[in-house]
């Protein structure tokens, strides 16, 4: 650095290096700086307002005692006031009268979605479209009815039907012939329906009955859908021969539907029964 | 070797002999601007007072409401006789493309006729600075004051003009804020002392940031803040009619001698009195020719006619013109630039989309939303199901039935629609419909459904809307 400053008059610092290399004094403006020295203020305020700066084993909590957790909390709080209206409605009411309520319905479906997620749709599909083996909840085929009052039953008590495995009793033809007789629609039209006590479960017209939980044979839905390669025809026949829940034959179809209740309140059993009859419009 | 070194020295000295005179105002001495009147000063006055309509509009009243309310709470705008929902929002792009594009034709024509007219920015600091001239005095006056010790003069002064630097500020928020929520309910509200944390935020906001910008930060805001500034600066080009300094005539400039007649003058007709300078609100000398600092405001035009006149020379000195005309060339007619159609074209289909939008506003908008999961659903009789949420959106003041019914596959059955939706006004209001088709009638893998839905208003009007849809069938 020079002695003296060799460029006198000129806005210049008086750092001079190499004899004519030297530093001007052009300052940045002073809003600029007043903005600096804004933000370096509010670094330092927040820092002790906020958590803000890690120590070895934990953190400086600042004063305003802010948490992330608080914070969330206070907005699940804010949710629980907007939902308390409704939810203080949906006690005492059945899941019938919540039907006929369409507000009600509305935040039924809106609140119960989070519920069917977690306890219905591995099996049932996240839109009830069912699934390989277990039922669709959205068509209007209902093994064991499709009022509200059934369906709340359904997810209380669980579901478990059983047909025994004819294949011990049924000739190969016979089977066939059964078979033949449900894809085409028309189960009854063949003697065996009746000889072999297939109405004993499935009725005298093969359409099934809601108390049993037995299928309706005349009509487009299967309980068992065919899986992979397998035509119609063949799962039909595997239904037949092995039954369905029938612990004497290892291949036996199954089929259970475990029972709600003892995991979810009724409140809760009574949104999901009310969601599930939204799926397709129940009965 | 020597010969390098001073080679090198000679460059170093003219970097810094360009850095010595490269100055650029930081703002580090208030420009108190000499105010002079003439044509473009009053032009100024007059398209400042555009914004009489930012004070007053609020007030005026259509029917039981206010004429124009931006009601953000319940989502609605009232511009005179029509009611905009945030599902008409599309007009409101297009409406800031028509000023994005008027923006720019105009700059392209006449220069930054915004920033230098119109521009709030400006109009205040205009307002402010022209309260601070009533009160302290012209800008030698005011230079003294502000170099003078405080004393009780000093501070009356200066509270008096803070004080109302403030108060304008504060109006300037209450402006603001009634567009927003009801003006005269905005007073009472304010009389009760019972004003919402938002409004009291916004007023705030509004009252420091005026008084901060129009009272301090003025010009600097323009040099340094201001994208608009920058942006316009690349729309000028050689054709641009702006505020510009006639060189030709002006150089070599140079002071009026005593008893000199004009023949024997060897100067151009700038006589270097530096008026154009003392009356500019950002302190920027015309004479250097287009720079960043210019906004365009016209009155060194003024200030320089002024003296043109005392000394019988020609006015016009500095004037609006483009730097093409300047050195010779023609001026080529408006019709004759493509720029001018290809703006007007767009600002054309920019007013045609508003004014279609807002007189073809349905009474009813309803929207339908395809269930995807899953796509069908196969029924017991075989027949194939599709499921929707038909929402409606009522866009009048009063609930309304709506009727939904279908167009489509064959012999569909619509499963929900039953009972009419009661749409709630101002809302959207969704339910759930099932369309069935048989079998026989499903054709093709996607069929297009058509949803209506109609209904009637008290007074009789009956409105509808219509919706495309698809209906799902197996492949």
């Amino acid at each position: 650095m020079a002695e003296h400053n060799p460029f006198p008059g000129e806005n210049n610092t008086g750092h001079v290096w190499d004899d004519n290399l030297r530093e001007l004094a052009n300052p940045p403006p002073r809003w600029w700086m007043i903005a600096f020295w804004a933000s370096i203020f509010w670094v330092i305020a927040y820092g002790i307002l906020y958590p803000m700066w890690p120590t070895l084993s934990s953190y400086t909590k600042g004063v305003m005692g802010w948490t992330q957790m608080k914070e969330y909390q206070e907005g699940v709080a804010e949710v629980d006031e907007v939902r308390a209206e409704f939810e203080a409605k949906l006690q005492g009411v059945s899941a019938a009268e919540i039907l006929k309520d369409e507000a009600l319905s509305s935040y039924t479906v809106a609140s119960a979605k989070v519920l069917f997620g977690d306890n219905c749709a591995a099996c049932h599909g996240s839109a009830g479209q069912g699934g390989p083996g277990f039922p669709a909840l959205v068509d209007d085929d209902w093994l064991y009815g499709g009022m509200i009052e059934n369906i709340e039953q359904s997810i209380t008590m669980g579901r478990k039907g059983i047909m025994n495995a004819h294949g011990k009793i049924l000739k190969p033809e016979e089977v066939d012939e059964l078979a033949n007789a449900v894809v085409a629609g028309e189960p009854a039209s063949t003697p065996l329906f009746l000889q072999k006590g297939c109405i004993a479960c499935h009725g005298m017209d093969g359409k099934g009955m809601a108390a049993l939980g037995s299928a309706n044979l005349t009509d487009s839905i299967y309980r068992f859908v065919p899986v992979d390669d397998q035509d119609i025809l063949a799962s039909v026949k595997y239904t037949i021969t092995h039954g369905v829940n029938d612990i004497s034959d290892p291949l036996t179809r199954e089929a259970e539907m475990p029972k709600f209740g003892d995991r979810l309140s009724a409140d809760e059993i009574k949104k999901l029964a009310v969601y599930v009859h939204k799926f397709g419009g129940g009965q | 070797m020597s010969q390098n070194q001073s080679s090198r020295d000679a460059a170093v000295d003219e970097l810094y002999a360009e850095a010595g005179h490269w100055q650029v105002n930081t703002g580090g001495e208030t420009i108190h601007a000499k105010r002079v009147g003439g044509k473009w000063r009053v032009v100024k006055w007059l398209t400042s007072s555009v914004w009489l309509v930012f004070f007053l509009g609020p007030y005026l009243r259509w029917g039981d409401r206010q004429a124009v309310l931006f009601d953000i709470p319940n989502r609605q705008f009232h511009i005179f006789g029509s009611t905009i929902l945030p599902q008409d929002f599309w007009m409101l792009s297009l409406l800031l493309l028509f000023f994005a594009i008027l923006l720019a034709v105009v700059t392209a024509l006449a220069g930054r006729v915004y920033c230098g007219f119109f521009c709030f920015q400006t109009v205040w600091t205009d307002v402010f600075t022209w309260i601070e001239e009533k009160l302290e005095g012209p800008p030698a006056k005011r230079r003294k004051l502000d170099k003078a010790p405080l004393d009780f003069t000093k501070f009356r002064i200066k509270a008096v003009k803070h004080a109302l630097w403030l108060l304008i500020g504060f109006l300037t928020g209450v402006g603001f804020v009634t567009w927003f929520v009801d003006a005269y309910q905005f007073w009472m509200d304010l009389w009760n002392l019972e004003l919402g944390t938002v409004t009291l935020a916004t007023l705030g906001l509004f009252t420091a940031g005026t008084y901060g910008l129009a009272g301090f930060l003025r010009e600097q805001a323009c040099f340094w803040l201001c994208p608009y500034a920058r942006i316009q600066g690349v729309m000028v080009d050689n054709t641009t009619s702006v505020p510009t300094y006639d060189f030709h005539r002006g150089e070599p400039r140079g002071r009026v001698k005593k008893g000199q007649s004009d023949a024997d003058r060897t100067t151009g007709d700038c006589v270097d009195c530096n008026q154009c300078v003392a009356v500019c609100p950002t302190g920027v000398d015309i004479r250097h020719g287009q720079q960043e600092g210019c906004i365009m405001c016209a009155l060194c035009i003024d200030a320089c006619d002024i003296v043109m006149e005392k000394l019988d020379r020609p006015t016009g000195l500095i004037r609006y013109e483009s730097l093409d005309v300047l050195n010779g060339k023609e001026s080529r007619s408006l019709l004759r630039r493509p720029r001018v159609w290809a703006y007007g074209a767009v600002l054309v289909l920019a007013l045609s989309g508003i004014a279609y939008g807002l007189s073809s506003l349905e009474a009813i908008e309803i929207k339908v939303i395809h269930s995807r999961q899953p796509m069908f659903v196969l029924q017991s009789d075989g027949s194939i199901q599709n499921k929707y949420t038909v929402k409606v959106l009522n866009k009048m003041t009063e609930d309304v039935d709506v009727r939904v019914t279908a167009r489509g596959p064959k012999g569909l059955e619509i499963i929900g629609g039953e009972t009419p939706i009661t749409a709630r006004h101002g809302k959207v209001t969704p339910r759930t419909l099932f369309v069935r088709v048989l079998p026989e009638n499903i054709v093709e893998e996607s069929a297009a459904i058509r949803f209506v839905g109609e209904g009637m208003d008290s007074s009789g009007q009956t409105f509808s809307s219509q919706r495309e849809s698809v209906f799902i069938g197996p492949k």
